[in-house]
C-alpha cells in the first residue's frame, strides 16, 4: 500500500519565509516536496479563515510562517499575527479541530536549513496523524443529508 | 372525494411506517433532540415522539428543503458541462406527524411555487410525498390556525389525516385519492371504525382577529406609521421566515473552485436588510419597518389578494422562535383594529 | 422601579431625551423591548429577574436614533456594552443618557463612561456557573467527542443570523457574509457553511465578549452560541491582561500587541 503522502500548504511572508525558502533551495537542501506555498506580503495579512480554507480544500496539514518579532518587514505585522494565532487556537481546539495540524514558525531569510527542517517535521507529523478525514468530511457537501436536515 | 374514515391501531401503524421504509420510502417525523422536536427521517415509529404541540422548524422542508442542489457544472478546454440533479430519482416521502397547520402550509406554498413558473422540483417533491397529519389535542397561546381559516382537526392539505381517539387507537379520516392508494397497500392494517365525534378530542383554538377585517384594512395602511412602531424591536434575522411553513423566498448560490460547481437554493428572508438590495446599491427596503411591512403584506394582503389563498396557516412558529417576542397575533389584532 | 420611571419621566418632559429604551411587559410573561417617547407611557417601563435582554443592541438601530436623544436602562451587560461600544468609537461620552438598574433594581445615574467604568469595577461579571461548567465539560472531552459535540450542534443551524442581529455587537452594516466578491464564507446552511460562519463570528468577536448570553438565547435551534465566546474570554484576561467592556478606551485585543505576548507553540 502506498504511503500516505500529506499535503501541506504553508503561508508564508515574502520578506523572511519565503526569501528562507528560495535560500533553500539555492543551498541545494533537500526536503519533502509535500508542501504547497502561498507568499503573502507580512503574516499580518493571514486571515484565519485561510486556515479553514485550506483544510476545506484538502490539506492534511498546514505552516504558517513569518518574521521573527522585531523584525517584520512592516514593523508590527507579526506581533498581529501572534495575537491572531494565539487567540485562533484556543477556539480550533474548543470546537474539536486538531491543532497539531497547523505549525507556525519563525524563519527569516537566512534561515533556509530550518525552513527544510520545518517541513520535513511537519510532513512526518501530519504523515503519522493520517490524513484529515473528519474535516473533509464535513467540507464535502453531504446533500441527502443536508436535504433531509431541514 | 369523499372522505373515509377507517380505524388504525398505533400497533399497526408500527408495521405501516416498518414495511415502507423497507421499501425505501423516506419517512419524515418529529423527532426529539436534546430540547426541541424538529422533523427528521425515522426508520421506526419508535424515534418518533407524540409530545409536541408543533415542531420547532416547519414540515416545508420535504418539498422545500433548506438546501436543494441544482445542478454541478465543470469548466474545461474541451467544453463546459452541466449535470442537472435528476429530481424523478426522488424517493417516496412519507410526513407523518404533521399538524393540520403543517399540511395547510402547502397549498400556499404550491400557490407561490406553480402561479407563474412551474417549479418542477417542488412539484415532484410534493407529488412524492404522503402527507399522513395528527390532529391536534392540544395548543398553547402562539397558536391561531381558527383565525386564518384553519383548525385543529382540519384535514386541508392531509392525505390521510389521524386523530387519537383513545390510548391506542386513531380515527383514520383518508381525504384524497393519494391517502387512499396508500390505505390500499395495507389493507388488513386499516379496520372498520365506528362513528366517533371527531370534535371532542381536539384542542380548544379560540378565534383571535377577523381575518377579512385584517385583509380590508392592509389594503389602506401602507403608508401608516404602524410599521415603525410595530418594528422597532424586530432585530431583521431570518429565523420567523425560516421557520413558518408557508414561506418560500429563496436564494441561489454558485459554490465555486474555479473550474468546478455548484448551483444551490437556499431558503432566505424577506426581513434580512440586503434581501432587496439592488447591484446598483439602492435597496427599496432598507429599513426594518418596510421590510416588515412587506412580511405581513404579502402574507395577508398581497397573496389573498392575487392567488387567493393566505400567507399564514396560524401555527405560531415564528412568535415562538422570535427572539425580541414579536407575536404575529398582536401585530394583526393592532391592524385590525385600526380604523375603530 | 419608581425612580427608573420618574426620571425617565422628567427627560422626556424637559425635552432631554426623545425616547427611553426600556423594558415592558410582553406576550405572556416576558418581557420585551420598548421605546417610550410620551412622558405617561414611563408607567410602562419595568424590570424585574425576566428583564435580560440586552437592550444595547438598539443604540445603533436606524429607526431608533432617528427618533433623536436616546435614554437607556441598563442593567450590568447593557452598560457593559455600552463601554465596549464606546471604545470603538460607535458611541460618544455624553452622547446618550444612561439610566442604571442596580441588581435590587434602584436606578443608578451616570454622569459619564468613567461613571460606569467605575461601577462596573465593583460588579461581578463572571460568567455564570452552569456556563463554566458547560465549558469545563467540553474541555474534558477527547478532540473526536468535541468535533461530533460541535458538528451534531452546527447542523442544526439555519443561518438566519439571529445570532448576530442580537448581538449588539455586531454592528457592520455589511457582514462578512454578505461579501460575495468573492463569496467568502458559504451562504448555505450546509455544514461547513455553519462551521466557516460560527468560526468567523466568534473570533470577530473576540475580546469584545461582553457575555450578555443573548446569542445563544435567541438561536431558535438551541445551539450553545455563548460557549464559542465565553470559551475566549479566560484565555485572552490570562493572556492578554484585558476585559470586554470594563474601559471605554480599551484596545481590542485584535487590532493592538504587546512586544511581550508570549506564546509557547511558535518554532
Amino acid at each position: 500500500m502506498p504511503e500516505f503522502e500529506p499535503k501541506i500548504v504553508a503561508f508564508v511572508c515574502n520578506w523572511c519565509t519565503y526569501a528562507g525558502a528560495d535560500l533553500t533551495g539555492t543551498s541545494r537542501i533537500k526536503y519533502a516536496p509535500n508542501v504547497k506555498i502561498i507568499r503573502f506580503p507580512c503574516t499580518g495579512r493571514i486571515d484565519f479563515m485561510l486556515l479553514l480554507k485550506a483544510f476545506a480544500n484538502g490539506a492534511d496539514g498546514v505552516i504558517v510562517s513569518g518574521c521573527h518579532p522585531n523584525d517584520c518587514h512592516y514593523t508590527s505585522g507579526n506581533f498581529h499575527a501572534r495575537r491572531r494565532w494565539m487567540v485562533f487556537r484556543h477556539l480550533l481546539d474548543f470546537v474539536g479541530m486538531d491543532i497539531r495540524r497547523v505549525k507556525y514558525s519563525w524563519v527569516s531569510a537566512a534561515e533556509g536549513a530550518k525552513w527544510a527542517d520545518v517541513v520535513n517535521k511537519t510532513v512526518e507529523e501530519i504523515r503519522k496523524l493520517g490524513p484529515y478525514n473528519e474535516y473533509q468530511k464535513v467540507a464535502k457537501l453531504d446533500f441527502e443529508k443536508e436535504v433531509t436536515n431541514g | 372525494m369523499e372522505i373515509e374514515k377507517k380505524l388504525l391501531k398505533k400497533d399497526k401503524l408500527a408495521i405501516i411506517i416498518e414495511k415502507i421504509v423497507a421499501e425505501g420510502t423516506k419517512v419524515f417525523a418529529p423527532v426529539k433532540k436534546g430540547n426541541q422536536i424538529n422533523f427528521d427521517t425515522i426508520s421506526s415509529i419508535s424515534e418518533m415522539t407524540e409530545d409536541y404541540i408543533v415542531t420547532v422548524k416547519s414540515s416545508k422542508l420535504v418539498a422545500f428543503p433548506k438546501i436543494e442542489k441544482l445542478f454541478d457544472y465543470k469548466i474545461s478546454k474541451e467544453g463546459d458541462t452541466v449535470e442537472n440533479v435528476n429530481f424523478d430519482s426522488i424517493p417516496n416521502q412519507v410526513l407523518l406527524g404533521a399538524r393540520p397547520c403543517d399540511a395547510d402550509g402547502f397549498a400556499s406554498l404550491n400557490a407561490i411555487f406553480t402561479w407563474d413558473y412551474k417549479d418542477n422540483i417542488f412539484i415532484k417533491r410534493l407529488e412524492k410525498t404522503t402527507i399522513i397529519g395528527i390532529s391536534c389535542l392540544k395548543s398553547d397561546s402562539n397558536c391561531f390556525c381558527t383565525s386564518v381559516g384553519g383548525n385543529p382537526g382540519s384535514t386541508k392539505g392531509s392525505d390521510i389525516l389521524l386523530t387519537l381517539v383513545n390510548d391506542n387507537d386513531y380515527l383514520a379520516e383518508i381525504i384524497t385519492e393519494k391517502g387512499k392508494a396508500f390505505v390500499s397497500k395495507f389493507p388488513d392494517l386499516f379496520e372498520e371504525s365506528q362513528p366517533v365525534e371527531k370534535e371532542k378530542f381536539l384542542a380548544d383554538v379560540p378565534q383571535k382577529f377577523n381575518l377579512k377585517e385584517v385583509n380590508q384594512n392592509l389594503s389602506q395602511i401602507f403608508e401608516s406609521d404602524l410599521w415603525v412602531e410595530q418594528s422597532l424591536r424586530c432585530l431583521g434575522c431570518g429565523a420567523c421566515a425560516y421557520v413558518c411553513p408557508t414561506c418560500a423566498c429563496f436564494d441561489i448560490q454558485d459554490e465555486t473552485n474555479t473550474k468546478t460547481g455548484t448551483r444551490l437554493r437556499l431558503w432566505d428572508s424577506c426581513g434580512l436588510s440586503l434581501f432587496t438590495q439592488h447591484t446598483s446599491g439602492h435597496n427599496p427596503r432598507e429599513v426594518q419597518s418596510q421590510r416588515w411591512r412587506q412580511r405581513i403584506m404579502h402574507k395577508f394582503s398581497y397573496m389573498p389578494d392575487r392567488l387567493n389563498v393566505y400567507g399564514c396557516v396560524g401555527c405560531g412558529r415564528c412568535s415562538r422562535a422570535c427572539p425580541v417576542d414579536m407575536n404575529i397575533v398582536e401585530h394583526l389584532t393592532n391592524i385590525e383594529e385600526v380604523k375603530k | 422601579m419608581d425612580d427608573i420611571r420618574n426620571k425617565a419621566k422628567e427627560l422626556l418632559e424637559n425635552n432631554s431625551v426623545n425616547v427611553v429604551i426600556g423594558f415592558g411587559n410582553g406576550s405572556e410573561n416576558q418581557t420585551r423591548a420598548i421605546f417610550v417617547r410620551k412622558p405617561e407611557d414611563t408607567v410602562k417601563l419595568i424590570y424585574d429577574e425576566r428583564c435580560v435582554q440586552n437592550l444595547s443592541l438598539y443604540l445603533l438601530k436606524h429607526e431608533v436614533k432617528h427618533f433623536g436623544k436616546i435614554a437607556i436602562t441598563a442593567t450590568l451587560p447593557i452598560l457593559r456594552t455600552i463601554l465596549q461600544l464606546a471604545s470603538e468609537c460607535q458611541i460618544n461620552d455624553g452622547e446618550i443618557i444612561v439610566l442604571g438598574i442596580s441588581s435590587d433594581g434602584k436606578l443608578v445615574e451616570f454622569a459619564d463612561f468613567k461613571a460606569i467604568e467605575d461601577y462596573i469595577s465593583t460588579q461581578n461579571i463572571d460568567i455564570k456557573v452552569e456556563e463554566k461548567e458547560f465549558i469545563k465539560k467540553i474541555e474534558a472531552m477527547s478532540l473526536s467527542e468535541k468535533w461530533a459535540f460541535w458538528q451534531e450542534e452546527f447542523a442544526k443551524c439555519i443561518k438566519c443570523y439571529a445570532c448576530r442581529q442580537t448581538c449588539p455587537l455586531c454592528y457592520c452594516t455589511r457582514c462578512f457574509v454578505e461579501s460575495n466578491q468573492p463569496q467568502w464564507i458559504p451562504v448555505a446552511a450546509h455544514q461547513l457553511g455553519n462551521f466557516e460562519w460560527h468560526i468567523l463570528r466568534a473570533m470577530h468577536l473576540a475580546g469584545r465578549c461582553i457575555n450578555c448570553g443573548e446569542c445563544a438565547k435567541a438561536c431558535p435551534v438551541g445551539i450553545p452560541l455563548n460557549l464559542l465566546t465565553y470559551t475566549l474570554i479566560d484565555s485572552i484576561k490570562a493572556e492578554f491582561g484585558t476585559i470586554a467592556g470594563t474601559n471605554a478606551k480599551l484596545d481590542s485585543v485584535l487590532s493592538s500587541y504587546k512586544f511581550d505576548d508570549k506564546e509557547n507553540f511558535i518554532g
